[in-house]
């Protein structure tokens, strides 16, 4: 018999079999997708979260129990899909142009999907009216772009200023993150939001949702 | 005629160039281009900053070649410019700082994960390294420098590919560090001393960090690779992380700061400094004032 638990350690040891086979054990039980993700993944993922923002585990740790994540998730979604689950919205992600570098990125995106969130990932080297169409098309409440060159997060402001010239700024919320950024830059440019890691960018993504 | 990396090490503390991404970046080069592209298309640019970094009193000069490997290059479809790319990257340098100068030619991670955790197969990554090292050396490179790694199985692959090419040539392995509350690791969880002992015996004559936050977690850095390392020691720290001020990206540690810390660095053992991201050829006239000849 697995227990919610069980699920929650094979998450953070990264192990995506256990995971996967925990999950399917669970869903056969009284405990409901919802709890099932509430109670084991999300919070599995934000022991994660907080254990590399304090470098107690590093970058391959955190892939790891994502991709374990992943594969609970693909047996939960069609059962939270059934169950009318609400979803936390949609939010549209991508790198910025010219910046191939989309390892961070991906782990945002993981991250978002297990707390609920619809993503669209135009993957990277994306320019800005292709966020903004995109998030348009998806009714999306926030973008989130990621840079990791120096020579790239400048082109994080022609984003934000873009919103603007298209008069979108009461609709569409920015956030950035990356390597280079700092929350200063990220002020300097007029983002709605910076976040220094994965689980800071579903936190800030939160708040921009709900305003 | 020319020094060696190797006397000049064994002489005293040797002086490197500075950043070259946020000069072309500050020239001009569109956001989000690769810098490799103005190898082909605006070469006397990056002879001024060359003939910039040497006037400033920098004993090596790096080559625009950071994002020069095969699939770097192939991602921004300028992979048929490979070879093109890596032998004039060093031949614009040579040119303009003659042979006295040391040619630094730079070779940057592929930004992509290995197999299993991401999907580069280590045998082509190792294979890139190679050509790429095969082409820079073959173009008269003095030194090559493998730097701003943070997996340290690819930085002991392009280190083993570059040592293969050629036996005698200087290599610099440089990593990029967090600091964290049990030391410095680089994201993928790498410690100094993992670091240095690993690179050297893969044939690094130096290994150190470049990049990072700035010169306060550097000397951190700095610190314990003079301590562990059975190799010299090669630091090269950013101007700190950039703000953004009226349209440009402005670094916060002016020449003089730079100067001071990574001079002091220099005291305690380091053998060969210079900067990364947002420093100039004033931050480096700052470190050689206080270096001295």
């Amino acid at each position: 018999m697995s227990s919610l638990q069980e699920l929650s350690e094979a998450v953070q040891r990264g192990d995506a079999a256990a995971a996967s086979g925990a999950t399917t054990a669970l869903v056969g039980g009284d405990i409901g997708p919802a709890d099932i993700l509430n109670r084991a993944l999300l919070p599995a993922m934000a022991v994660i979260g907080e254990r590399f923002r304090e470098r107690e585990i590093f970058l391959p740790d955190v892939l790891l129990a994502a991709r374990a994540m992943k594969a609970a998730m693909a047996v939960l979604e069609p059962l939270l899909l059934r169950d009318g689950v609400a979803k936390s919205g949609v939010v549209v992600l991508g790198t910025v142009r010219g910046d191939l570098h989309d390892i961070g990125k991906n782990l945002v995106s993981v991250m978002l999907q297990g707390a609920g969130y619809d993503v669209v990932d135009l993957g990277s080297d994306v320019d800005a009216d292709a966020f903004i169409d995109a998030a348009l098309d998806a009714d999306a409440a926030v973008i989130g772009m990621s840079a990791l060159l120096t020579t790239t997060m400048t082109e994080m402001a022609a984003v934000v200023r873009r919103i603007e010239e298209r008069g979108l700024h009461d609709r569409l919320r920015t956030i950035v993150g990356g390597a280079p950024l700092s929350e200063a830059f990220a002020r300097e440019i007029g983002a709605d939001g910076f976040a220094p890691d994965a689980t800071a960018a579903v936190e800030r993504i939160r708040e921009l949702v709900r305003r | 005629m020319k020094v060696s990396l190797a006397r000049r090490l064994a002489a005293g503390v040797v002086v490197g160039d500075g950043g070259w991404g946020t000069m072309l970046a500050e020239r001009g080069l569109p956001a989000g281009a690769p810098p490799e592209l103005w190898t082909l298309q605006r070469p006397e640019i990056l002879a001024e900053i060359a003939r910039a970094y040497v006037d400033a009193g920098a004993e090596l000069i790096t080559t625009n070649t950071f994002g020069a490997s095969p699939m770097r290059l192939s991602l921004h479809r300028l992979g048929d410019r490979f070879e093109e790319i890596n032998r004039r990257g060093v031949e614009i340098v040579r040119a303009a700082v003659g042979d006295e100068v040391l040619v630094s030619a730079s070779i940057g991670p592929t930004g992509r994960l290995l197999a299993p955790l991401g999907n580069a197969d280590p045998a082509e990554v190792s294979r890139g390294f190679a050509e790429q090292a095969r082409i820079l050396v073959a173009a008269g490179a003095d030194v090559l420098c493998i730097e701003t790694m943070t997996d340290l199985e690819e930085a002991t692959l392009a280190v083993r590919a570059a040592r293969s090419i050629s036996e005698e040539i200087a290599i610099i392995a440089s990593m990029t560090f967090d600091i964290t509350p049990r030391g410095p690791f680089t994201v993928m969880g790498v410690s100094v001393s993992q670091a240095a002992e690993t690179l050297a015996s893969a044939g690094a004559t130096l290994v150190g960090s470049n990049c990072g936050a700035g010169v306060e977690e550097m000397r951190i850095v700095a610190k314990a690779f003079v301590e562990v390392a059975t190799v010299p020691v090669a630091i090269q720290p950013n101007a700190g992380l950039p703000r953004r001020q009226d349209g440009v990206l402005v670094y916060p540690e002016s020449p003089d700061r730079f100067a001071a810390a990574v001079a002091a660095m220099a005291a305690t053992g380091v053998g060969l400094v210079g900067g990364c991201c947002g420093t100039t050829p004033a931050h480096i006239a700052a470190l050689r004032r206080r270096i001295g000849r």
